[in-house]
């Protein structure tokens, strides 16, 4: 298997608390990875550090894509060598068109392209092209316009951060339709969820708890997480009550 | 240069097809160039007296009572040498019950040392409807000084509307001053868009008085201001009748070494009148830029984006 992506030891410490703690990890090419874990655990955190967000450059160890370290690397360099971010929350933008939106980061800025992905999110392009990224736009609407962005955009590593939180069980199907897109075009993903029926999706998983990967393998082996039979940590085990959270779908 | 290749010119630094406009006799147009008037095409209900002076024109347009003009005038103003002055003097006279629109471009693509003032009165009609925009487009050097005055009166029961935007070229130097006098149930939107870049400055005055029952206005300005840009904003609504009612919205971003001012001023002297305001300034956000870049748009493209959707955006207006 080709490694597209190696996180090597990788130790971040935000307001005194070590968030990362020797985190390893490797991302294989046109291959679908989850990550799990309890509330806390840096799970975003690791996806704003691979994207190079600011307050998360400042880590020790390696971050190394295609066989580069681009642990130095602004975040739109890293974004024109194909890798991308779905916030868990995106942003809103005042007074900008989801036409503009999507075309901003698209390979193929032409308008058939641009309805295109706004039909694969399952949204009508008459409807919402001309409309504001702002305020108007429900939680579900604008994840899913992220997401057609990100289709567009035609990334070579996406990182999707609760891509089915806040959403509804049609917006569950566009995303599993995007993860067959990203899977045709060979690119790679990275998810985060707390969703059994997101997981199942992925062909690897890894389970993160205090900074650290303490399990991974096949889905199969990771889910049995989603059962309580979570490998206690070295810090903590998640509490009951988190399990219970996390604990949805089928 | 023939009148012709001035006029192509002009409109070529809009982004405009002349010979499309041209070709619609039911559009009425005025086109100026420097101290003067190129061509001037008139629809029934408008009527249009220039006259040039030595570093300008002077001119009345008047939308005659009643008439409703079906598409807004189209006026297209500026210089194409790289130096000089244009002084226009311009009064607007919205005749009872009259609609009018007029979309005004005003340009100075190759701007190095230019002054352009526009004095403008205006009086808008018992129950006249008038709305105006212009469009300013700035070569890339910013030496431009812009100097545009209006002082307004909206009759009882007028609406009065302005949108004044600058957001492609630089700025240079630009000092509007808008003062618009509201009667009874008459109605003054006042909005401002401008971007700042370089050295430019940006002073923004826009006033309403509302002086009569039921009197309305909104004041709002929308400003970027970027690099070692400057930006002072001082907007003024008064208040003198019951029901009037007026807000004041001032919006400014700040980038690098730029400083932004926001001064406004609302002054009630009626118990039974209205008004607020509201000013905010800040920097970019933080997360905008991010997921931007996150596409692949390197820092200033971003800004530029977040800036176009933050000033394009559309007017606020009281219901
Ligand atoms: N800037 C920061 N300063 C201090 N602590 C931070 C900062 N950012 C994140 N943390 C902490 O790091 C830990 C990991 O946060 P992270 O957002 O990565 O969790 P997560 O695994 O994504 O959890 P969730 O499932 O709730 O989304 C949390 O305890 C959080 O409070
Ligand atoms: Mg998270």
């Amino acid at each position: 298997m080709n490694t597209i992506l190696a996180l090597r030891d990788i130790v971040l410490t935000l307001g005194g608390k070590r968030i990362l703690d020797g985190l390893t990890i490797d991302f294989w090419q046109g291959h679908i990875h989850a990550l799990i874990g309890p509330n806390g655990a840096g799970k975003s955190t690791t996806a704003n550090l691979i994207m190079g967000l600011a307050g998360y450059r400042n880590f020790q160890g390696d971050l190394i894509y295609q066989g580069e370290s681009i642990a130095d690397w602004s975040i739109d360099r890293r974004a024109r060598a194909g890798i991308t971010l779905a916030w868990q929350e995106p942003a809103r933008f005042e007074g900008l068109s989801v036409r503009r939106f999507i075309q901003a980061g698209a390979k193929d800025r032409g308008e058939a392209r641009t309805r295109e992905v706004l039909e694969d999110v399952g949204l009508d392009p008459d409807r919402y092209l001309d409309r504001a990224v702002d305020r108007t736009l429900s939680g579900g609407e604008r994840k899913r316009i992220e997401l057609a962005g990100i289709l567009a955009m035609e990334p070579k590593l996406v990182l999707m951060d609760e891509p089915d939180s806040g959403i509804d069980v049609e917006a569950l199907e566009c995303i599993f339709g995007a993860l067959r897109f990203f899977k045709q075009q060979g690119a790679t993903v990275i998810m985060i969820t707390h969703s059994l029926a997101v997981l199942r999706r992925a062909e690897h998983a890894f389970l993160i708890c205090s900074g650290k990967v303490v399990n991974k393998g096949s889905v199969e082996k990771i889910s049995q997480y989603f059962e309580q039979k979570c490998h206690s940590c070295d810090d903590r085990t998640p509490t009951l009550a988190e399990l219970e959270d996390i604990r949805v779908g089928p | 240069m023939s009148d012709r290749s001035l006029l192509e010119q002009l409109y070529q630094s809009i982004g405009v097809n002349p010979h499309d406009l041209w070709g619609r006799l039911d559009v009425a147009r005025i086109e100026i160039h420097a101290n003067r008037v190129l061509g001037v095409h008139l629809v029934p209900g408008l009527e249009v007296e220039a006259e040039s002076r030595a570093e300008g024109i002077a001119a009345k347009i008047a939308v005659r009572p009643g008439a409703q003009l079906a598409h807004p005038v189209q006026v297209c103003f500026g210089m194409i040498p790289d130096d000089g002055v244009q002084q226009i003097e311009l009064r607007i006279e919205i005749g009872a019950d009259a609609r009018a629109g007029v979309v005004a471009h005003c340009t100075f693509p190759n701007a190095r040392n230019i002054r352009h003032e526009m004095d403008a009165t205006l009086e808008i009609g018992p129950g006249a409807e008038y709305a105006y925009f212009e469009r300013h487009v700035h070569g890339a050097e910013g030496g431009v000084l812009v100097v545009p005055k209006s002082k307004v009166v909206v009759r009882p029961g007028g609406r009065y509307q302005t949108d004044f935007e600058l957001i492609k070229g630089r700025v240079g130097r630009i000092e509007i001053d808008v003062e618009a006098t509201v009667e009874a149930h008459g109605t003054a939107d006042v909005s401002a868009r401008v971007s700042g870049r370089g050295d430019d400055a940006i002073t923004i005055r826009e006033t309403a008085h509302l002086v009569g029952e039921h009197a309305r206005s909104a004041l709002c300005t929308s400003i970027a201001v970027r690099d070692r840009a400057s930006a002072e904003v001082f907007n003024t609504l008064t208040a003198t009748a019951p029901f009037a009612r007026g807000h004041v919205d001032c919006k400014e971003i700040v980038q690098g070494e730029a400083v932004a001012r926001a001064v406004p001023i609302v002054d009630v002297r009626h118990p039974k009148a209205h008004v607020t305001h509201e000013a905010a300034i800040g920097s970019v956000d933080a997360k905008q830029l991010e997921t931007l870049m996150s596409r692949g748009l390197n820092e200033d493209d971003a800004v530029d984006l977040i800036i176009e959707g933050l000033l394009g955006g559309k007017r606020q207006r009281l219901d």
